[in-house]
């Protein structure tokens, strides 16, 4: 910021003061102008920007403290700086208290009052800045990353939406490559959390041990290897959300500090004794059944009721078809961009073929095969050779005539991909759970 | 024929304004003379703080500077003061025809240090160019090398040099095409 680009409003009921800081300012290049009392000052302000406002805290009429509290109405960023003299510190310091930058008292020192305008000139631009990033986040706060028309997708919509104005516990449940942390992502940066960091955690990469400490951190000498004091991602999130990617991956032990954690809101580090207090959010996300797990004892009972207040299902690729033009175009239309290739299109033959596979690395794996035609592919479309799969090659396990077979391979298939959860097998089905029940019986499938 | 007026407003020290002349005309290509004029500056002495008010000498210089002179500036050793600050080194009225600079606290004698003529003379030469470009309406500036750099103790005079910067130049060439000499 030049110094030009800095007003300052000059607000003091004595000519001298007025004048010599007019000229003060002036002579140091600032857009500067004075004002005789709270009217004139207020009727300024409204005619235009300011950045700094200088306000004499004595003054007939309307006097400083007052003015500072419309300003503050008008601007609630706006650089107030107090004039007193000596008899009025304590209101100066009533000042600073009510939101003033700083006082200054007359007269002043010729270097103090340089210091004060280039810490407020900071302060305002840092402030400028924030702004600025708080509009940046605000405006990535849609959905934008997260593509689906499908009424599934528009439910995990409406979820989302929901859940992000709360502070609840969210299990995101789907298969991998189905955009977990995109939701995730989603429910944080449309939450009041989202001016502090979501901070990631993929659990199912880290071993125990190491998991605990990325987690909760260490001190100095926690453990073999550990040299130095370490913020672990808990700490990281303070104020914003923790992601925990592949929840079912954790150990018993990691899995206890983390209810403690979430009960309380405090942990120690490794190796420490000093309780941390954290204000977090915690958003889990897992392609395992967890029920299944905490039938098994492999996962806490408890810590599966604390994390699981809110579920999001998000279903699989191959349940939401429909969606697959959309994906694979705006994935088409990223890579052309990245790539600088004028393919625009996908060609009829190719979008029937992804249409129809069955996707079990699901939108990644479409992102992919989508990357890898346009890389092969030639201008002006993606056709279905440029795909890494064939119609001819999909794979059929109708090895039978009878219906009643077809039938049963089919249900058995859908049970295994659905993790034998009934209720979303009977809707991909698209029959209710009883009748499901009935031919599970009926044809002794079994897990 | 427009010239560069110097006064002296109480200061004994007469010897240092020969070599400031030198400087100032050389620095804005202008004639510059000593011219004495009566002032009696008691009426600007502030009795509870023990200093002349420096807007109001300002505003005497004004009125008492000659007609044909192009800008006046008055030296004094007297301790400055206007309403909001402590003290000034001097001061100017920005496009204005006056400025006022003070040799009170460029003394190191001042600061409780042995007395310096040689750095006395070179700080008051970099004060007096100072608010004279304020009168040719240049602005502080940031140019660590430029003697419009603003100086709010003494120490920050040494470090700049006696000559504006290549780009403060520039503005008052401008400026100063505009007056023929
Ligand atoms: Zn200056
Ligand atoms: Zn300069």
């Amino acid at each position: 910021m030049e110094n030009i680009d800095v007003g300052i409003l000059v607000v003091d009921d004595e000519l001298v003061v007025r004048d010599s800081l007019y000229n003060w300012f002036k002579e140091d290049g600032y857009r500067v102008d004075t004002a005789e009392d709270a009217k004139m000052a207020l009727k300024k302000l409204q005619e235009s920007s300011w950045d700094i406002v200088l306000l004499d805290i004595k003054m007939p009429g309307m006097d400083g403290m007052e003015l500072q509290k419309r300003i503050k109405e008008i601007d609630a960023n706006m650089i107030v700086i107090m004039i007193t003299a000596y008899a009025s510190v304590d209101t100066a310091v009533q000042a600073l208290k009510e939101g003033a930058f700083d006082y200054i008292t007359k007269p002043f020192d010729p270097d103090d009052m340089g210091h004060l305008i280039r810490n407020a000139v900071a302060q305002r631009k840092l402030t400028e800045e924030n702004i600025q990033l708080r509009q940046k986040i605000d405006e990535l706060s849609k959905f934008d990353e997260i593509i689906g028309d499908s009424p599934a997708m528009k439910r995990v919509f409406e979820l989302v939406e929901t859940v992000a104005q709360s502070d609840a516990t969210v299990v995101i449940h789907g298969e991998s490559g189905t955009g977990k942390e995109l939701v995730a992502r989603a429910v944080h940066s449309n939450s009041p959390r989202r001016y502090f960091p979501i901070i990631p955690v993929n659990c199912g990469a880290l071993p125990e041990g190491i998991l605990e400490s990325e987690i909760f951190g260490h001190e100095k000498g926690a453990f073999t290897g550990a040299q130095y004091r370490r913020k672990g991602k808990l700490e990281m999130a303070d104020g914003g959300t923790l992601f925990l990617d592949e929840i079912s991956s954790i150990g018993t032990k990691t899995q206890m500090d983390l209810l403690r954690a979430l009960e309380t809101k405090q942990f120690t580090r490794l190796g420490g004794t000093k309780e941390i207090t954290v204000d977090f959010r915690i958003i889990c996300a897992t392609n395992q059944n967890l029920e299944k797990m905490v039938e098994e004892g492999t996962f806490r009972e408890d810590l599966y009721y604390r994390i699981n207040v809110f579920s999001i299902y998000l279903p699989p690729l191959r349940e939401r078809r429909s969606d697959i033009p959309l994906l694979a175009n705006h994935f088409a239309q990223k890579y052309a961009l990245a790539m600088n290739k004028k393919i625009t299109q996908i060609s009829p033959g190719a979008l029937d073929l992804l249409v129809q596979h069955d996707w079990p690395g699901n939108v990644r794996e479409l992102e992919n095969a989508i990357e890898r035609a346009m890389v092969v592919g030639k201008p002006p479309r993606i056709m279905a050779e440029d795909l890494p799969f064939q119609l001819s090659a999909k794979k059929t396990d109708l090895t039978s005539d009878s219906l009643e077979e077809i039938e049963k391979t089919h249900i058995q298939h859908i049970l295994e991909r659905m993790e034998w959860n009934i209720t979303r097998s009977a809707e991909v089905l698209k029959i209710d759970r009883v009748t499901l029940y009935n031919k599970i019986k009926k044809y002794g499938l079994k897990r | 024929m427009a010239f560069i007026c110097v006064v002296p407003v109480h200061l004994p020290q007469e010897s240092l304004l020969i070599p400031l002349l030198e400087h100032i005309s050389s620095s804005f290509h202008r004639e510059t003379r000593i011219v004495f004029l009566p002032i009696d500056p008691s009426f600007a002495y502030d009795h509870s703080r023990k200093q002349h008010n420096s807007s109001l000498l300002l505003a005497k210089l004004v009125d008492i500077k000659p007609k044909d002179a192009l800008r006046i500036v008055g030296v004094t050793d007297l301790d400055l003061f206007i309403p909001i600050l402590t003290f000034v080194f001097g001061e100017a009225q920005l496009s204005g025809p006056a400025s006022i600079v003070s040799t009170q606290r460029l003394r190191n004698e001042f600061y409780g240090l042995p007395k310096n003529d040689g750095l006395l003379q070179q700080r008051l030469e970099k004060e007096a160019i100072h608010e004279l470009g304020h009168t040719f309406g240049l602005v502080h500036c940031r140019n660590d090398l430029c003697v419009m750099r603003p100086s709010t103790y003494v120490e920050n005079i040494d470090l700049k040099p006696p000559q504006l910067c290549y780009s403060c130049l520039k503005t008052i060439d401008e400026k100063l095409k505009a007056i023929p000499p």
